[in-house]
């Protein structure tokens, strides 16, 4: 299983768990069965149609997954699957 | 590696005075800095858009450094809430404007240096004016349409963008410099939805962590004007100050960027309150709400109303609600099953912002039931209804 990092922002709809174990061959898998462990994340990392919120960056290592092929960059088990939102801190 | 030569024209440079020398020996000491790098501060115009949490650090040590230009922008006045982070201001500045507060502050620091005080929101309409006259931004916003202007117009300007950004005990830091790397919407095309990510003023943010993450731009903004090192262009540094723990993240030019990439179709500033979704014709259909005094008239005559308190146990603990069922914002979808779908349903938090997001969560998770958003939260019930209550 992959480890997923979730950052502060999201933590709340993990239980408060900073990382998550989850299976799946493609970076998309293993983001869907994360959000299928915690439905309340849904929300948050996908628009309407399915594709995963513009302002969500996912990172395999320290490479955005934009350069490895998108939501179907193979991912292994030792990979760290790393979730980065935009965060800004505001009143709004 | 990254490494960037001194962005000040050695035409605008001026030697230093004896005073001068004495002031800044400790940066004169190091080879990297030496007289070239101070003379370059001396000459350096930096401009920070915002005097908060980041901005405050920012500018105590760029002052401190000798950087011969600071512009500070805001349009905000302290509140006391902000001192618990933002050490620019004192005690007695709380009700000045910020920018008032901040340039005293620099001027006792450093009465050698040009304070310029900008005490106005950065909008579309004058950003580019204003930062035309700047060799580096650093941002120190708390918002995304500002976050979203300061970027567009830094590369239309071809100007350094040195970026930092907060939430609770997490922060982000990069220079953002489209001639060198890429920008902020490189990395992120798009914002969040309004509502979508609760802000510090709901989230809470740990005091230190601005500091840090402040100082790290500092730095950043100080190794452009002096050259070399090797700056965060193309570098996300991500910090958990909870965890201790940096981590760093390759950025790449987005080649499909609509504003710095290959083919831009961003030519000018856009409206950033758009943009972002918070213009009345792009936002959500509203959510039904109840006044605090309608809530306690309703609960008075026995109305059958089931009271949900979204907050977590921490956040309830500070100024509990009683009566109201807690059940916290990220297990609602998990739990609608305990709903009523026959009884009105109160949601409550803070100031009543993610109660609204709470609503719309469970109306896409399908609920049918009536949902009401306690207007202004708990801080409404505490100051309408119940005084013996607390604020925060």
């Amino acid at each position: 299983m992959a480890q997923v990092l979730i950052p502060t922002a999201l933590r709340a709809f993990t239980e408060g768990n900073s990382s998550v174990d989850a299976a799946g061959k493609t970076v998309g898998e293993v983001i869907a069965a994360v959000a299928e462990q915690y439905p309340d994340l849904k929300l948050h990392l996908y628009e309407e149609n399915g594709t995963i919120r513009r302002y969500v960056n996912i990172y395999i290592g320290d490479d955005n997954i934009r350069n490895l092929g998108g939501v179907d960059a193979p991912v292994v088990d030792t990979d760290t699957v790393m979730l980065v939102p935009a965060i800004a801190g505001g009143v709004r | 590696m990254s490494v960037i030569e001194s962005i000040i024209p050695d035409e605008r440079v001026e030697k230093l005075s004896n005073a001068e020398i004495s002031r800044y020996s400790r940066h004169l000491l190091l080879p990297q800095i030496g007289l070239d790098g101070q003379e370059k501060l001396k000459a350096a115009k930096v401009l920070i858009v915002g005097t908060g949490g980041l901005g405050a650090p920012l500018a105590l040590y760029l002052a401190a450094a000798g950087v011969g230009t600071l512009g500070v922008l805001d349009f905000d006045v302290v509140e006391e809430s902000n001192l618990q982070r933002q050490i620019i201001h004192s005690t007695r500045d709380i009700d000045r404007p910020k920018v008032a507060s901040a340039a005293d502050r620099l001027k006792g620091l450093n009465p050698d240096i040009d304070i310029v005080m900008h005490n106005t929101m950065l909008t579309s309409a004058n950003a580019l004016d204003i930062i035309k006259d700047y060799d580096i931004v650093a941002d120190g916003t708390d918002n995304y349409q500002t976050r979203y202007l300061v970027n567009d117009a830094c590369v239309l300007l071809g100007k350094p963008n040195v970026y930092g950004s907060i939430f609770q005990f997490e922060g982000q830091a990069s220079v953002f410099y489209a001639k060198e790397g890429p920008c902020y919407r490189c990395l992120y095309p798009s914002p969040p939805p309004p509502g979508l990510v609760p802000s510090c003023s709901e989230g809470g943010v740990l005091g230190v962590l601005p500091g840090i993450v402040g100082t790290i731009q500092a730095n950043e903004v100080i190794k452009l004007i002096v050259g070399g090192g090797n700056s965060l262009i193309g570098r996300l540094l991500l910090f958990d100050s909870w965890e201790m723990k940096f981590r760093e993240l390759k950025l790449d030019k987005d080649e499909e960027c609509p504003i710095c990439g290959k083919h831009p179709t961003i030519h000018e500033l856009i409206d950033y309150e758009q943009f972002c979704g918070l213009k009345p014709d792009h936002e959500p259909e509203p959510v039904d709400t109840i006044e605090a005094k309608e809530l306690k008239a309703r609960l008075d005559a026995g109305d059958k109303i089931q009271i949900i308190d979204i907050r977590e146990p921490h956040e309830r603990a500070i100024s509990p609600f009683e009566g109201s069922k807690p059940i916290p914002l990220g297990q609602l979808v998990r739990r609608i099953e305990e709903f009523d779908e026959n009884e009105d349903a109160v949601f409550l938090c803070k100031i009543g912002q993610r109660s609204i997001f709470a609503i719309r969560a469970l109306q896409e998770a399908g609920y049918k039931g009536r949902l009401l958003n306690l207007k202004d939260g708990v801080n409404a019930w505490a100051r309408d209804v119940d005084n013996s209550l607390p604020q925060y």
